[in-house]
């Protein structure tokens, strides 16, 4: 079980003392509270990605590599990618560079993005959102996993023998959430490649969340990868906690009554009443979250959203350390106890290397000599596996022996 | 047609005052309608929905995105009906802001060929074209299907000798229990969660 934090990168005015941080003090306070999270026993670090004011994270990777360059064991993640807007080609490089720098601590959670006007700042249509993130979803699979690609499709020009580089480390591709809120499509994409599903679980009730999940699982037993059971299944969720609950609700209550996701609509006992949210002690968190297997089964990672609505840095990195000392220790027992021995851990690069190759060798993709045409050719790699029908020279020696 | 011969029917009254006319024009109407459907041999289930009592959650659900439990099942209510009753009072020309707000949480697609009865409750009869003008257009475009004849009840009309608003309440629930009496939405399970028809998890556009 893997527990971390996401984080979607607003900057929000602190409503206590009226201060908004600037973009640099916020970008330089979510490298901190990424480097706190592992400090305190964290698992993962997911950040999202958005491409306008107030938010600052428009580069998952560099902010993600520079987390990397500091960081031992912490998982880095997205929350969430823009499989719709974003190139598939560049995707599959940027996240491709940045899994060999992190040494393989990275993962990704795809989504659609909930701007509509981000659509057409990247040459897209917001009317095709569903459509882009199959379609582009199912060429980043090709990119990372085939080392030459003839591709066409209907939203990008045609692919004549691309190849990608670099090739995923070790010839294994990082491992991929879906997020969806409310999108039946991406839960069936997420079954039908055996991928992880990830339901976002803060903002709504959690019957909600309870179909889409029980859905995916459905279909993912269905597409044969496993049992019901066994499917990869994230959760979000939020907290705000002190030692002693009162104090943990005078603290938060001006945060909560001016967020930009839920202020000045419901009371905070009502939002905590009918969502995952829970402000009070941190043995009121470990009860709630405590209970989320009873609504969506036994699942593979916990996501904690900690820093939005202005609260200040201090403040977060104190919410870290309840939660990596107070919390997260607790549930990780709680959580454990009668899980069967069926469902499985959440993929990370040493567990699908080890599926990969078993104990044999794993890819390291070396370059043949370029062939002076600035392309790769057909076996760009000197283990590229012949192209189909060679009937003759190398390709087919190799094929043969 | 099933063998089943209890229609549900919702009414959804958005009067802010109580009592109220609006209720009052409601619970004739409904009254009117169950006993037309009665006349079928069709007993009737009648929930009323009070929006007054709904007013903070649908704010609450304009501004969070989701219905909090009250408002769900009122949601859930009517959109399982064979048929609905609506009323609203007029404000400034057209229905009120409480009503359409109610309107704007429901999945557009959510009352696709529910059949429909029109009303309306105001000061003068001069705003009497309210009910064609401003929800006819609202509930033709979420497909539902309303009835041709409205109910627009004013001031005058409640202590009037003649007996022409009795008259077009019972038009207009005849028309309407006709439409009920045929309808069997109540007993469809709707799955929010059915993908689109031809959906394909790879892509469908000769991406290869």
């Amino acid at each position: 079980m893997q527990f971390g934090i996401f984080t979607v990168s607003d900057i929000t005015t602190d409503p206590t003392d009226g201060t908004t941080p600037s973009e640099n003090e916020r970008i330089k306070a979510s490298v901190a509270i990424a480097k706190k999270a592992e400090e305190v026993g964290l698992d993962v670090f997911a950040l999202g990605e958005h491409h306008n004011p107030p938010f600052f994270s428009s580069s998952p990777t560099t902010t993600l590599a520079y987390i990397a360059a500091q960081t031992t064991t912490l998982q880095l993640s997205t929350a969430t990618t823009l499989i719709t807007t974003n190139d598939p080609v560049k995707i599959a490089e940027d996240y491709a560079m940045l899994q060999h720098l992190s040494g393989g601590r990275v993962d990704l959670m795809m989504g659609r993005g909930n701007t509509g006007p981000v659509y057409p700042w990247f040459g897209k249509d917001i009317r095709d959102g569903v459509d882009l993130a199959i379609e582009n979803y199912a060429l980043l699979r090709r990119l990372w996993s085939e080392d030459v690609v003839d591709w066409q499709g209907k939203y990008r020009t045609p692919l004549q023998g691309f190849t990608s580089t670099p090739r995923p480390l070790d010839g294994v591709a990082p491992f991929v959430w879906h997020g969806s809120i409310r999108t039946p499509e991406i839960a069936e994409q997420a079954a039908y490649y055996g991928d992880g599903f990830f339901a976002n679980n803060i903002f709504w009730p959690k019957e909600h969340y309870m179909r889409l999940i029980g859905y995916y699982r459905q279909r993912f037993e269905h597409y044969g990868h496993g049992t019901a059971a066994q499917a990869i299944v994230g959760l979000g969720g939020q907290a705000f906690m002190a030692k002693n609950s009162q104090d943990a609700k005078n603290q938060f209550r001006p945060y909560f009554d001016n967020a930009p996701v839920y202020g000045h609509g419901p009371t905070m006992e009502d939002f905590t009443e009918q969502t995952p949210l829970v402000v009070g002690s941190p043995q009121e968190v470990i009860d709630r979250y405590a209970a989320m297997r009873e609504y969506y089964g036994d699942y593979q990672r916990q996501l904690f959203l900690v820093d939005h609505a202005g609260l200040p840095l201090k403040t977060v990195l104190e919410q870290l350390d309840i939660l990596g000392e107070e919390v997260v220790p607790v549930l990780r027992k709680e959580l454990a106890v009668n899980r069967p021995a069926e469902v499985p851990d959440a993929p990370t690069h040493a567990s699908l290397v080890a599926a990969a190759y078993g104990d044999g060798p794993v890819r390291e993709a070396r370059p043949n000599a370029n062939q002076g045409d600035n392309l790769s050719g057909s076996r760009p790699y000197q283990d590229s596996p012949a192209p189909a029908g060679s009937s003759f020279g190398p390709a087919a020696t190799r094929k043969a022996s | 047609m099933t063998e089943n011969t209890t229609r549900k029917i919702t009414v959804v009254s958005s009067g802010l005052s109580q009592p109220s006319s609006t209720r009052l024009l409601a619970d004739r109407i409904a009254t009117a309608t169950a006993s037309a459907l009665d006349g079928k041999g069709v007993t009737t289930e009648i929930t009323v929905i009070e929006l007054r009592d709904l007013a903070q959650d649908i704010t609450n659900n304009l501004l969070t995105g989701f219905a909090p439990p009250r408002l769900q099942a009122a949601i859930d209510t009517l959109t399982e009906s064979d048929g609905l009753i609506a009323v609203t009072p007029v404000f400034t020309t057209s229905y009120s802001g409480l009503f359409k707000s109610f309107v704007d949480v429901l999945d557009p697609q959510s009352i696709t060929g529910l059949p429909v009865l029109l009303a309306a409750t105001g000061g003068t009869e001069r705003h009497s074209l309210v009910i064609d003008y401003a929800m006819r257009p609202l509930f033709t475009y979420l497909h539902a299907v309303p009835v041709s004849t409205g109910v627009y009840a004013a001031s005058s009309d409640w202590g009037s000798a003649e007996d022409a608003l009795p008259r077009r309440i019972e038009r207009a629930a005849s028309e309407l229990a006709a439409l009920v009496e045929a309808s069997d939405r109540s007993q469809h399970i709707r799955d929010p969660f059915a993908l689109p028809e031809g959906f394909s998890p790879v892509g469908g556009f000769g991406a290869q």
